[in-house]
Formats: structure tokens, C-alpha cells, sequence
């Protein structure tokens, strides 16, 4: 399979470690439970995203795991609103949420169903908090597999290059289930610029190194 | 570019178990939005459109399956063995790729009446996706969308893109969710079920119905005979504004609507049918008809069908593009149910009553939670 785009930047967030383009990035305590690590690395990240604290942690993983890669890509400058897409996947859609969700409706005499929690019972919430965050109006699009799916994710996001639907992307893997989670994000462009290396599921393979 | 094509399709509804009859139930007006009194759903009653669990299980029954499976996948498994029926599409050939779409998969399985019944994987979409799929002994791994209430939308407009990438002949898109007591609550502490059955663009509006179903496409690279329909385009955008209300000036669906005409090289005075969206609450009615003037397209027909068949979430996008087809092929453009008095700033033609018209070229909206939006351009050969 030919190459039609190219991967600017990526990040790996798994097991209290945050890696930017290969390099070690920021190393929570390994003992830390996830809100403490990722509160240290949104302190770490130095922004200002109010709504970061109401979001649930799937949320909170594939924000700050874009925020990595968005940082210094000056996306905003180089591409209109459209031009802009985020193709995220995963293997547990929001069942973490889910689960907690249905346990404030499942006993009727202690039934307080919120709001609050029930609108990040979709996995698509993510996107959503990262289009907010980052002004992004494209193409977007949540797909659920059993394992990643480097295939059939970078196949897809360079037709949407090919086919001029979208000029930049926001893509990978946010997972996160009974306490385990894995982000891998990375923005693919569809023009070389001083892009890192082609986007294919080869390379992706490598850098991810799974 | 090659054409795709809809050759075959299947709804399942509280109104019916095939196209036709859901089409039959429409052309009556006859709305399928019953007040539940179901309390493992809800302790409260609420206003849903829920397909009838006896038929379901006759339907089911008849297909001879030998293992257990969830109220979903026997929804999915159904409707996509009736497209399948009227069909020259072999489901077992690698030419053949299975699209799943659905918002919250087999939730149910969460809930207290159901623990233990299957294993705990089912919950993931995935493996759902793929015990429908093997049900057709399909070697290919199904694929499976996840985007809110614009997930049918999207699944087709996916099917296109990989029908044109030419690696297969056919591909079955079939999309579903169950009405439960995860999804009520849900919608209940949002208080955005209505009080009755909905009542889109209506000035009485007061929130949507829930709506219980699966439904079925089947696209090929092989074109239908006269009369078949074509998907032409599409496109899919985000409002970038909030995360659970639809943004205020309809500007991430017009984006939508403007991508799709584009990627099927139409103009706005082209379209003569547009089969919306229309949850009827009071926000998404509004923003859709403000995203249909700035595509200067008010004057265009327009319906919702959720008040026959509820928000059927995962399947909507399906469900409502099949009934479209449908209003295609047979010159019949269907009442809104539920509507009789504009109520929404920026009026649009929304249809209060059935319209026999020929039409050719037919907008489809959606829109959901996490600001998404998709729009789809059906041509009729």
C-alpha cells in the first residue's frame, strides 16, 4: 500500500508515561491512580480548559493526548476549520462510563440518574471535547474494533487526504476500561512539510511498537 | 468514480418487520409512539416507539439460529436476513464486508435482569459486530461506528468510500439500538423525552420519543435495474461548541449539507426531498431549520419520521434513509406526524400532510451528541 499522507507528531500515554515523538515526555508516580497522573500532566501541559475537570477520563485521556501532538503544530494557521478531521477508535467504546452511569439507576430506591455523567456515555465524546478544544469542524468519526487497527485506520484517513475531504488529521487509539488505559494519537497530514515519516500502517506499527 | 448502489433494504420497527410495512403504517399516519408502562425500563411511563417482542421472537424463530443471542442481535440478525432475502448477494463471499452501526450496542446487558445471561464481552460493540457477521459466516471483520445518533448516516456514507476503494462488491450496512432502561433514564435526566408522542418542528414540541428498531442496507458496485437508487455523496462535520446541545446557529449541519452537495456535485436547487433529522426538541428542530436556510433550501419538502418511529439512535440514519428510498420509488412523500403548526424561527417546508410527488434527488440530515453532524445525497437512476 502507498503512502498518501504523513505523520507530524504522536503521542503515547499508557502506564503513567507520556511519550512525544519517541521521547519521554512526562512520568507520573507509577504508583498514581489515573486522576492524579493525568491532573499532573494537564499542570505539566500549562493550558487553561475549564471543562478538562467535568469530563470523564476517557475524555481527559484523548484531550491531553491531542493536546501533545496539536502543541506546536500550528494547525489553526495552516488549515481552515473543515480542512481539520479527528478519526478516532477503540476496542471498549464508553462502557467505564457506562457502567458507572447505570449504577445510579439500577437500585430504584437510591435512583438519582445525571446528566452529567450520561452525556459521556458515547465514545464520540471525545472527539467532541477535542473539536471544542481545538476548533476542529471536519470529518469526524468514532469506529470500535477488537484490537487497534493500524490497517484499516490509516487506509482510511489518507482516502479522506486523496479524495480532498480533509487536508490534516487528528487519529489513533483512546481505550480506557477497568482501570486500563492506552492512548496512541498522532496527527497525520495529507502534504510533507517537515513531516516526520510517511503515514502507513507499517510505520505505525513502529512507532507505536506493538 | 464508480456508483454505489441500494439494492436491497429492511426496517424493523414498532410499525413493522419489512420496508413495506412500515411504509403501509406511514401512508395511514399511523404512528407506532405508544406510552410504556414497561417498569423494568422505567418506574415512570414514557412515550417510545418499541418493536413487539413476540413478533420479534417469531421472526427471529424462523431463521433457525442454534445459539443464544441478545434482543439486538436478533433485531440486526432479522433485518439483515429479510435485505439479504430480495438480494443477489452471497454474505459468506470475501467480496462482502458487514457494517455495524449503533450507538450503545447491547447496553442492555448491563442491567440487573440480564446479568450473568451472556458473556460479559458482548458488551463490546465489536464482538457484538462480529456474532452478527459470523450468524452470515462472513469472513471479513466487521467494521463498527460508534457516532451517536449520526452513526447510520455516517455507516453508509463509510460503505460508499470502501465500495469505491473496489476491494469489495457488497457491503451490508445494518444499524441498531434496544430502547432500555439505560437509555430512558438517560434521556429522562436530560428531560428530553416529551410528553407525548413527538411533535417535530411543531410550536408544541416538547422533546423526543425514543424509538427501538434495527434496519439494513445492502450497497453494490452493480448497478440496479431502472429505478434503482444511488447514494451520491456525503459528508460529515463537527459544531466544535458544546458537547450535548446542538449548536445555536446551524452552522456545523449547513457545513454538512454543503460538503454532501459538493461530493455529489449538486446544487441546493437540485434536491427535491429532504428527509430530516427532527427529534423535536426545541433545539435541534431550530438549529436544523436554520442550517436548511442558509443551504437555501427552505422551500424544499421536508419530513421527519420520528413520529412514527421514534429516535432509533443507531439505526435513524439507516432507517430513515431506506424510508426515503422508499418515498423515491414509489412517488409518496410522508406526513411529519406530529406536526401541524410551524414552530420554528426560520420556517421551512415541512410536510403536514402525505404528498404524492415524483422525486429524484433527496437530502438526508442528522445530527447528535458530541456536536457531529452528517448529511447524505440519494439520486434515483
Amino acid at each position: 500500500m502507498s503512502s498518501k499522507g504523513y505523520i507530524q507528531s504522536y503521542s503515547i500515554i499508557k502506564n503513567n508515561r507520556v511519550v512525544l515523538n519517541g521521547e519521554e515526555f512526562f512520568a507520573g508516580g507509577a504508583e498514581d491512580d489515573f486522576a492524579t497522573f493525568i491532573r499532573a500532566l494537564y499542570k505539566k501541559l500549562e493550558i487553561t480548559h475549564s471543562s478538562f475537570y467535568k469530563m470523564d477520563d476517557m475524555c481527559k485521556l484523548g484531550l491531553l493526548a491531542t493536546e501533545l501532538v496539536l502543541k506546536d503544530a500550528a494547525i489553526r494557521e495552516k488549515y481552515s476549520d473543515t480542512e481539520i478531521g479527528v478519526v478516532l477508535s477503540n476496542s471498549s467504546s464508553s462502557l467505564e462510563t457506562d457502567t458507572a452511569y447505570y449504577e445510579t439507576v439500577k437500585d430504584r430506591n437510591n435512583y438519582f440518574p445525571s446528566p452529567a455523567v450520561f452525556v459521556y456515555t458515547l465514545p464520540n465524546i471525545v472527539i467532541g471535547e477535542i473539536c471544542i478544544r481545538n476548533k476542529i469542524k471536519g470529518e469526524n468519526t468514532f469506529f470500535i474494533f477488537e484490537e487497534y487497527n493500524p490497517e484499516f485506520m490509516t487506509d482510511y484517513v489518507n482516502n479522506l487526504f486523496v479524495s480532498g475531504k480533509l487536508k490534516s488529521c487528528v487519529t489513533g487509539w483512546v481505550e480506557y476500561y477497568e482501570g486500563h488505559y492506552e492512548a496512541f494519537v498522532y496527527l497525520a497530514e495529507a502534504t510533507q512539510g517537515d513531516n516526520r515519516c510517511i503515514h502507513s500502517a507499517e510505520q505505525v506499527r513502529k512507532i507505536y511498537s506493538f | 468514480m464508480n456508483s454505489v448502489f441500494l439494492i436491497s433494504d429492511n426496517v424493523i420497527t414498532s410499525l413493522g418487520f419489512t420496508t413495506r410495512e412500515n411504509a403501509a403504517k406511514m401512508r395511514e399516519k399511523c404512528s407506532g409512539v405508544m406510552l410504556s408502562e414497561d417498569s423494568f425500563i422505567s418506574p415512570i411511563p414514557f412515550y417510545a416507539s418499541l418493536v413487539n417482542t413476540p413478533l420479534l421472537e417469531e421472526a427471529f424463530g424462523s431463521l433457525n439460529a442454534q445459539a443464544e443471542y441478545t434482543r439486538l442481535e436478533k433485531m440486526l440478525i432479522t433485518s439483515i436476513s429479510e435485505a439479504l432475502r430480495s438480494a443477489n448477494v452471497d454474505p459468506s463471499s470475501d467480496t462482502t464486508l458487514f457494517i455495524i452501526s449503533t450507538a450503545k450496542g447491547n447496553i442492555d446487558l448491563l442491567e440487573e435482569r440480564l446479568k450473568g445471561r451472556f458473556p460479559k464481552e458482548r458488551l463490546k460493540a465489536a464482538v457484538m459486530a462480529k456474532v452478527v457477521s459470523s450468524f452470515f459466516k462472513n469472513p471479513n471483520p466487521p467494521l463498527v461506528v460508534s457516532n451517536a445518533c449520526i452513526s447510520g448516516s455516517v455507516s453508509l456514507l463509510l460503505g460508499k468510500r470502501l465500495l469505491e476503494g473496489g476491494r469489495y462488491k457488497n457491503i451490508v450496512v445494518a444499524g441498531g439500538d434496544v430502547i432500555s432502561e439505560f437509555t430512558v433514564s438517560g434521556f429522562q435526566s436530560f428531560k428530553a423525552i416529551g410528553s407525548g408522542p413527538c411533535r417535530p418542528y411543531d410550536e408544541a414540541r416538547d422533546g423526543i420519543s425514543l424509538g427501538e428498531g434495527a434496519a439494513t442496507v445492502i450497497l453494490s458496485v452493480v448497478p440496479g435495474p431502472k429505478g434503482a437508487i444511488a447514494l451520491k455523496g456525503g459528508a460529515v462535520t463537527n459544531d466544535a461548541n458544546h458537547i450535548s446541545g446542538p449548536s445555536r446557529t446551524g452552522e456545523g449541519l449547513f457545513l454538512a449539507i454543503n460538503g454532501a452537495l459538493n461530493d455529489a456535485s449538486l446544487a441546493p436547487e437540485e434536491i427535491d426531498y429532504i428527509s430530516g433529522h427532527g427529534t423535536a426538541t426545541n433545539y435541534n428542530d431550530e438549529m436544523e431549520s436554520k442550517a436548511i436556510h442558509s443551504a437555501r433550501l427552505e422551500q424544499v419538502p421536508m419530513n421527519s419520521l420520528k413520529g412514527y418511529i421514534g429516535h432509533t439512535l443507531g439505526a435513524a440514519g439507516i432507517a430513515e434513509s431506506v424510508m426515503a428510498t422508499y418515498s423515491m420509488k414509489h412517488d409518496i412523500l410522508f406526513a411529519t406526524a406530529g406536526f401541524s403548526k410551524m414552530g420554528v424561527t426560520q420556517p421551512v417546508n415541512v410536510l403536514s400532510d402525505n404528498l404524492e410527488k415524483k422525486v429524484k434527488k433527496v437530502l438526508k440530515t442528522a445530527a447528535g451528541f458530541g456536536g457531529c453532524n452528517a448529511a447524505l445525497i440519494f439520486e434515483k437512476q
